[in-house]
């Protein structure tokens, strides 16, 4: 009944970031970590075996280094997911989740997995996941597998793709063999 | 021996045996909870109930410190499995998965009778379409992964839904698959005794029960885990304190029997005169603790406690007696000393009687050990010991120490006008505290240390099962309605957690809905075949591939033939708990508890106000109720009647010394060091940045009754018939003074606050008193040598 396990799956989408030199994973990282902020519209696509037809939804992110992270569904419903400090606040309608992420060893990977990713934190990235790096930095992939079985039983890999600094989709492969991709768009001038 | 002395000898020894028969039978508790006020009003009833019988009071915290996490987090599994085994556990909690499974796989196997939003409307073709929508919905968003697995069996997200009207209760942290501490240094169980709370004895084996498996659980043969084990919650309060007010009793009396008998051999030099002397100290605590068993039914440790003092002052009558009595004849002592030594047993007496109409226990049994063991004390003294004085009492000469302290009466005489500073000084002391701080919390009195109450309160919030301070009470004739009753005021409250006034409104209705809405419910389920074709329609413009929901067709005809839920059902789920908590029996009637919680913590003034606007004339009679507040209202109740009983007690001691002096000089005489010793105890104790307790009070009332009888005798030492000689009687009065002081010197050590305060009020202004006293008094005449 731990409500807030659900929570996982939708931290993942992440941010696009500005220019910067550099020409493997270490420079990668050092890139991801030049940048403090973060505003990138959205689009999400859910396939499931359930349905015909896939789940689309759409809005933006917003990231603020080092530690906050929101997710703002815009279509087809309002809601929104926050993390800060730690504490992640999930709103939909009149409904509002708030639960301690250190409550939940289960979900920080997923967290991590971000807030990592972005603030170029590559010994955070490697606790939680094997990392696969490929590509160069005009276009990479970073393939990230859960290193936590509990973890591994939902998703089976989360794959981020992009180029130089700016990450452009980040695709989540279920162990049930559904699939979410986030496509990230270019940055939102502020 | 003549008859007159068999007479009252074989009188002595009749009321001798009797008081120790029904001493013997007495029960005798150290609980404290025993000493908790009676309340006077239904609500406070309850309350007081529930502090002493209810759930929260079976509740014991385990917290497993030390070593790594899995290796705690296998303690706790194996402390667990153990303490469940043993079956004198109500239900042991420890957060694992396993019971999470269970209590989620009970809640959907039952959702359709436990779902607020199951109503026909729900079940047709719109209904259907907008819920089953919703849930699409849900599946690409936080609960997206939970919805999932759900959605073939639940697409109407009932599930979800009971999840959500739990509200947001934090939950505890989770360390290596168990509850852990928010720091995660710790393991966390929570552990419900089937016991009462109120059954210390059975609270003690229930600790070591715990104590007992963790130590098996730790150390399986052959190994040892350098885990550590700390026990917290009302049942470890329980017999702690219980042990605490044990040991402290035996202590202070041992302690100041010993101090005494010293004083006493230093006075005497004479054994059998110290053997002697002590005999109505024994018949007035016989008769004391016989007169509250028969009063009572129960007597208490901590009256016990109280009971040192009557060790000061019953001992001064054989020190007036032995010391005082010119010779020993007792016609001389019945003519000479009995006079005042009467007066001055009366006033303590009629002190003492102002307790025994409290409705705090404790005072009540304090006042009435008091009274009946001063009266046997001093029936001893006047009836028995005379015949027993032997004819050749070798006592210690104590003239030169008698001539000394008359030098210093003197001294004190011309020191008079200081008095005058002293009262200034205790009223400017006073006033520039704007009075005397009152202690308005019963808190004030708990024997638990402070470091221990804070471990509980950090213990309990990491566990998200805090102190809950205001809670809804409905009452009901029957559980049934209760829960009716329970489900219609949440219903009532509910618009305060949508515009997020409350953050929570813990209901029994929500574990246990009653039995009529539960039919309700499952009236609302249309047959498979209705289902089957509004499903078809419903499920229209929705992208749902066929037959995904034909789960969802076989539960809802299977949920048909379910039978309402009862309490029996709920067994093995952590709801069984959570109902009994929330829905009590007192007498034969219910009450169902809605505690409310705000974001914020304390509800602030304006939320209070909205409950009950909401709650003004409701048809269920519910109240809101501050348990906090209602328990210091409760105790600020008897703060007042203590207030009252003192003013009564000292009204009563200045008429009685009025009728019996019939003289305003010698009235004031006696009367003003005594109100000058209280006022100067009371701005000291203020000055000491104490809050005054109700023991406070009552110890500044005893210091009047106690008090006098050294003022009584400073009155008598100008009366040139009555005495002696003034260095005998100024002599008897300091060691009987000193007697009292070592006594409540003894109890203001205590580490019962109870005792303590009590103790701290009476030794300085028993000794004030007598300084005062003799500094006020007339000059002595000569008396016949």
């Amino acid at each position: 009944m731990r409500l807030p396990a659900a929570l996982l799956l939708l931290v993942l989408p992440t941010i696009a970031a500005a220019a910067a030199p550099g020409g493997d994973f270490d420079a990668l990282m050092q890139l991801l970590a030049t940048r403090h902020q973060g505003h990138v519209p959205y689009t999400e696509v859910h396939e499931m075996a359930m349905l015909q037809e896939p789940l689309r939804s759409s809005g933006e992110l917003f990231y603020q280094a080092p530690d906050h992270l929101e997710k703002r569904t815009l279509t087809p419903r309002a809601e929104s997911l926050v993390l800060d400090h730690g504490v992640l606040t999930a709103r939909r309608g009149t409904r509002t989740h708030v639960l301690e992420l250190a409550a939940y060893p289960q979900i920080v990977p997923f967290v991590e997995s971000i807030r990592a990713t972005l603030a170029g934190d590559r010994a955070a990235l490697e606790h939680h996941f094997q990392v696969g790096f490929s590509g160069d930095l005009a276009h990479w992939t970073l393939e990230l597998t859960p290193r936590d079985p509990a973890v591994a039983g939902t998703v089976q890999r989360i794959t981020l793709e992009g180029t130089r600094d700016a990450i452009q989709t980040v695709t989540i492969r279920q162990s049930d063999g559904d699939r979410s991709v986030v496509s990230i768009g270019p940055e939102i001038p502020p | 021996m003549s008859d007159g002395r068999l007479l009252r000898a074989a009188v002595l020894a009749l009321l001798v045996a009797a008081a120790a028969l029904i001493a013997a039978r007495a029960r005798y508790t150290a609980d404290l909870s025993a000493f908790l006020p009676q309340a006077p009003t239904a609500t406070q009833r309850l309350l007081v109930e529930q502090l002493r019988e209810g759930p929260a009071a079976r509740i014991l915290i385990a917290a497993l410190g030390g070593g790594e996490a899995p290796e705690r987090a296998r303690v706790s599994a194996a402390l667990a499995q153990e303490l469940r085994a043993q079956g004198t556990f109500a239900s042991i909690s420890n957060g694992d998965a396993a019971s999470l499974e269970r209590d989620r796989r009970f809640l959907f196997a039952h959702r359709y009778l436990l779902s607020p939003s199951v109503v026909a409307q729900r079940f047709t073709v719109a209904g259907l379409h907008a819920a089953i929508a919703d849930s699409i919905e849900s599946l690409a968003s936080p609960e997206g992964p939970l919805v999932k697995p759900l959605f073939p069996q639940d697409p109407t997200g009932e599930l979800l839904g009971i999840l959500d009207g739990f509200g947001a209760e934090r939950a505890p942290r989770t360390s290596a698959g168990v509850w852990a501490s928010r720091d995660g240094a710790e393991a966390l169980l929570m552990i419900e005794t089937r016991a009462s709370g109120s059954d210390t004895d059975a609270q003690e084996r229930a600790v070591h029960a715990v104590q007992g498996a963790f130590a098996h659980a730790c150390a399986p043969p052959g190994a040892s885990c350098g885990l550590t084990l700390t026990l917290s919650g009302p049942p470890v309060f329980a017999v702690t304190s219980r042990a605490l007010i044990t040991r402290e009793v035996v202590r202070l009396s041992g302690l100041s029997a010993a101090l005494i008998t010293l004083l006493l051999l230093f006075a005497y030099r004479s054994v059998s005169a110290l053997f002697l002397g002590l005999l109505p100290v024994a018949a007035g605590a016989l008769a004391g603790v016989a007169a509250v068993a028969a009063g009572f039914g129960t007597v208490h440790g901590i009256t016990l406690g109280f009971g040192v003092t009557l060790i000061g002052e019953a001992v001064d009558y054989s020190i007036y007696l032995f010391l005082q009595a010119g010779s020993p004849g007792a016609a001389d002592f019945r003519a000479r000393l009995w006079p005042t030594l009467r007066l001055g047993a009366l006033t303590s007496i009629v002190g003492f009687a102002a307790l025994l109409p409290s409705d705090f226990p404790g005072l009540a049994q304090l006042g009435l050990y008091s009274v009946a063991g001063l009266a046997a004390a001093a029936a001893v003294t006047r009836f028995v010991l005379p015949d027993w004085i032997p004819r050749r009492l070798a006592l210690r000469d104590l003239s030169s120490l008698g001539r000394q302290l008359l030098r210093g009466v003197h001294a004190l005489r011309r020191l008079k006008p200081a008095l005058l500073l002293v009262l200034i000084a205790a009223v400017a002391v006073i006033l520039l505290h704007h009075g005397p701080r009152l202690s308005r919390e019963l808190a004030a009195l708990s024997p638990v240390p402070l470091a221990e109450q804070d471990l509980d309160e950090r213990l309990r919030t990491d566990l998200g099962a805090p102190d809950v301070r205001y809670m809804v009470i409905v009452p009901a004739a029957s559980a049934e309605s209760a829960l009716a009753a329970s489900a219609a005021v949440a219903q009532r409250l509910s618009p305060l957690l949508a515009d997020g006034t409350l953050s929570g409104i813990e209901a029994p209705s929500r574990y246990l809905p009653p039995a009529a809405a539960q039919r309700q419910r499952l009236a609302a389920l249309p047959d498979a075949e209705t289902l089957r074709a509004r499903l078809a329609e419903a499920l229209a413009g929705l992208a749902v591939r066929p037959g995904v929901l034909e789960p969802f067709i076989a539960d809802v005809a299977a949920a048909r033939t379910a039978v309402p839920l009862r309490r029996e059902d709920l067994a093995g789920t952590s709801f069984a708990s959570a109902v009994d908590a929330l829905l009590v029996r007192t007498g034969g009637s219910y009450s169902a508890l809605l505690p409310l919680s705000a974001a914020s913590g304390d509800l602030p003034a304006q939320a209070i106000g909205r409950v009950q606007s909401l709650l003004a004339g409701n048809a269920e009679h519910a109240q809101l109720l501050d348990l906090k507040g209602e328990t210091d209202r409760l105790y600020g109740s008897y703060l007042r009647q203590a207030l009252v009983l003192a003013a009564a007690g000292l009204a009563a001691v200045t008429a009685l010394l009025a009728f019996a002096l019939r003289c305003v000089r010698r009235l004031g005489r006696v009367l003003l060091p005594l109100l000058l010793a209280v006022l100067a105890v009371a701005a000291a104790l203020i000055a000491c940045g104490h809050e005054l307790t109700i023991l406070h009070l009552v110890g500044l009332l005893l210091v009047v009754a106690v008090g006098s009888n050294y003022a009584l005798f400073f009155d008598r030492l100008a009366l040139a018939s009555a005495h002696a000689s003034p260095e005998r009687t100024v002599s008897s009065i300091l060691i009987a003074n000193l007697a009292t002081v070592i006594a409540f010197g003894v109890l203001a050590t205590a580490r019962v606050p109870l005792l303590s305060d009590l103790g701290s009020a009476v030794a300085p202004g028993t000794l004030l008193a007598l300084l005062f006293a003799a500094a006020l008094s007339a000059p002595e005449r000569p008396g016949p040598r």
